[in-house]
């Protein structure tokens, strides 16, 4: 079974005004321990698909399927609670808390998972480690750089031990060099953990790097390619 | 978490939070000090007026209130003198022998109210003696009078001089009788002042031909927090059918609906005072949910439930009317208490001072010392400021966090 399936899928904003299609039927699957990239030009429904696969957006037709579960069946509650679980989400601008320190970033949505203060504590501290930012534990968002954030996002996205990690060009905001170390380090998890990522993505070091290049255009899937 | 959550996201606009903090520790502080102002005022008057005559609770024969005749008159039996042994709470009884009759004295005569009364008893509820101007005060085996400051211009009498009172006595017995004047004692109330007439108890019952009666029973009491205790004790304890048992509040109406009145207008003066703060406690909820909408949307993206972060949200917003309220109560306590020790007092200014005595107030004004004033004050803030928050809990519950994110 796929880790996602997508069937027929079409997005249109404003239906009943002036129809704006950002999907027009994708059909698409994603297998475990995927590298992904899903590239294209600004506008042609990259975020929208990455939306809607992580269940913060709701397609206006079609099917998906994550992990085996048809989550537009499910209610805006219960797909809050499938995300905790199940995905992981790294943004283009970090989105951390920004008054809580990078331990306490990576450790709160296991808090909301209800762990053990112990189970956190060892949990972020491994994710720190992996992320090669453990110097970093006590700082604030506002005290670290680009970069540090972003690893800190992908620590935290991982916390929970999702099934998937959705990224949202989360190399746009990095230099050069960050967004070499960002990419080691998700590589690495996913050569050495398995951890699927899908990334939304138009930077060509991450396409680059990519084992999969799902390329949309004008809210369709014209390529479908594996990088060997 | 969530109150570290909290308590760091109050800080993040500092000055928002503080000035927010500042307007409702001052609608606190401001609430309490004229809470306790009023309510020690009329603590104080109500002293005043009850302990001029009246006591805290009487007790007459049933239906004696409505008419006030002698007639209606309840004998002392051994079941009223037991009294204050069986109530707890209950100090002493005074029993009073009133009537109205005509006084004269060479060719002045005028209608006035005799009050037969233990002399003791009656200075113990009432400082009866601390208002003697001339002369001696009467003793309970004294065949004299005490009269008012106005009886005595009216009358044109002076002390020593002899009073002739012309009355009608229990069930229509003819009653005169020729007393000295002992003493002469001064009312501030002008009523009070050119009518009172005070003759000892026995004297009294022997002119009216109403021996062992009386026509009310003043009560004193330990506490004046004893009255509700000692009113129901009285009920459970008396025949209601043969007795009526009154507080101060069926006795005087008038100060009952005169202190609902002045509590009214403060309470419309709070009610502004809380409106005007409400719409700067609104106006921060506000700006916090604009400026956090978007990590509202990170936060539900990420797994967070509705109901936590509306919950965190509630907590923070508590938070900061909290630390006004208890801030505002810190403040207060000092002013209370400084005031309570310290009153008001207008009695250097002789028109006020003389206008308030009029009505049987000292024109002194006390605060009041009571926990009640401050958790009221702080339980009030607390339901307005989550009412308040209610405002951010909706806006959680219909954010969408892909649109929430795009902000």
């Amino acid at each position: 079974m796929s880790l996602i399936t997508i069937k027929g899928v079409t997005k249109t904003y404003n239906p009943k005004k002036i129809p704006v299609h950002a999907l027009r039927g994708i059909d698409l699957t994603i297998e475990e321990g995927e590298f992904t990239a899903i590239v294209g030009p600004s506008g042609s429904g990259k975020t929208t698909l990455l939306n809607i696969i992580g269940g913060l957006d709701r397609q206006t037709d079609g099917e998906v399927f994550v992990d085996g579960v048809n989550i537009s069946d499910l209610s805006d509650n219960r797909l809050i609670d499938f995300r905790k679980k199940k995905i992981g989400f790294v943004f283009q601008s970090y989105n951390l808390i920004p008054v809580f320190t990078a331990a306490e970033n990576i450790g709160f949505i296991m808090l909301l998972q209800n762990k053990s203060k112990d189970a956190i504590a060892s949990r972020v501290s491994d994710l720190l480690k992996s992320v090669g930012i453990e110097e970093q534990r006590d700082k604030r968002p506002s005290q670290m750089s680009g970069g540090q954030q972003q690893r800190v996002a992908v620590a935290r996205a991982l916390a929970s031990k999702p099934k998937f990690v959705l990224a949202d060009e989360p190399t746009a905001n990095l230099d050069s060099k960050s967004t070499a170390d960002l990419l080691d380090i998700m590589e690495n998890l996913n050569k050495n953990e398995g951890m699927t990522f899908v990334f939304s993505t138009h930077d060509q070091r991450v396409i680059d790097r990519a084992h999969r290049i799902v390329t949309i255009e004008d809210g369709k899937v014209i390529r479908d390619e594996s990088v060997e | 978490m969530l109150l570290k959550l909290a308590w760091r996201n109050i800080w993040r606009n500092k000055r928002r939070t503080l000035i927010t903090v500042a307007s409702i520790l001052f609608a606190v502080l401001f609430s309490i000090f004229m809470n306790a102002f009023q309510k020690g005022a009329w603590v104080r008057m109500l002293d005043n007026i009850v302990n001029y005559y009246y006591g805290y609770a009487q007790i007459h024969q049933k239906g004696y209130w409505e008419e006030k005749t002698i007639n209606d008159a309840l004998e002392l039996n051994e079941e009223l003198w037991q009294l204050p042994s069986n109530i707890e709470g209950l100090e002493q009884i005074i029993p009073r022998l009133e009537t109205f009759a005509l006084l004269s004295s060479g060719e002045h005569t005028s209608g006035m109210m005799i009050v037969g009364t233990n002399p003791k008893a009656e200075d113990q509820l009432t400082q009866l003696k601390s208002r003697l101007t001339e002369g001696v005060y009467f003793e309970k085996s004294d065949k004299a009078l005490l009269i008012a400051g106005g009886v005595k211009s009216l009358l044109k009498v002076n002390l020593g001089d002899t009073l002739v009172i012309l009355t009608q006595g229990y069930h229509g017995v003819n009653a005169a009788g020729k007393y000295p004047i002992k003493g002469i004692v001064h009312f501030a109330s002008p009523d009070l002042n050119k009518r009172m007439i005070y003759l000892p108890l026995e004297e009294t019952q022997d002119l009216l031909g109403a021996s062992s009666m009386a026509t009310s029973l003043a009560l004193r009491l330990n506490e004046r927090d004893d009255l509700e205790s000692v009113m129901e004790q009285l009920k459970t304890q008396l025949d209601t059918e043969k007795y009526e048992i009154m507080d101060w509040q069926s006795m005087l109406p008038d100060l009952v609906e005169a202190q609902k009145t002045d509590a009214a207008g403060n309470y419309i003066f709070l009610l502004v005072l809380y409106l005007i703060i409400s719409f700067g406690i609104f106006g921060t909820v506000l700006m916090l949910v604009k400026e956090r909408e978007h990590e509202f949307g990170i936060l539900l993206s990420i797994g967070m439930s509705r109901r936590l972060l509306a919950f965190s949200t509630w907590l923070e917003i508590l938070l900061m009317a909290l630390l006004g309220v208890v801030f505002g109560m810190l403040a207060a306590l000092p002013l209370v208490y400084y005031f309570k020790v310290n009153p008001i007092d207008f009695s250097r200014y002789e028109d006020m001072a003389e206008n308030y005595e009029k009505w049987g107030f000292d024109p002194i004004f006390p605060t009041i010392m009571d926990a009640s004033l401050f958790y009221s004050q702080a339980i009030l803030m607390l339901i307005i400021t989550s009412l308040l928050a209610l405002f951010a809990i909706w806006k959680i519950y219909k954010l969408k966090p892909v649109e929430a994110m795009r902000e």
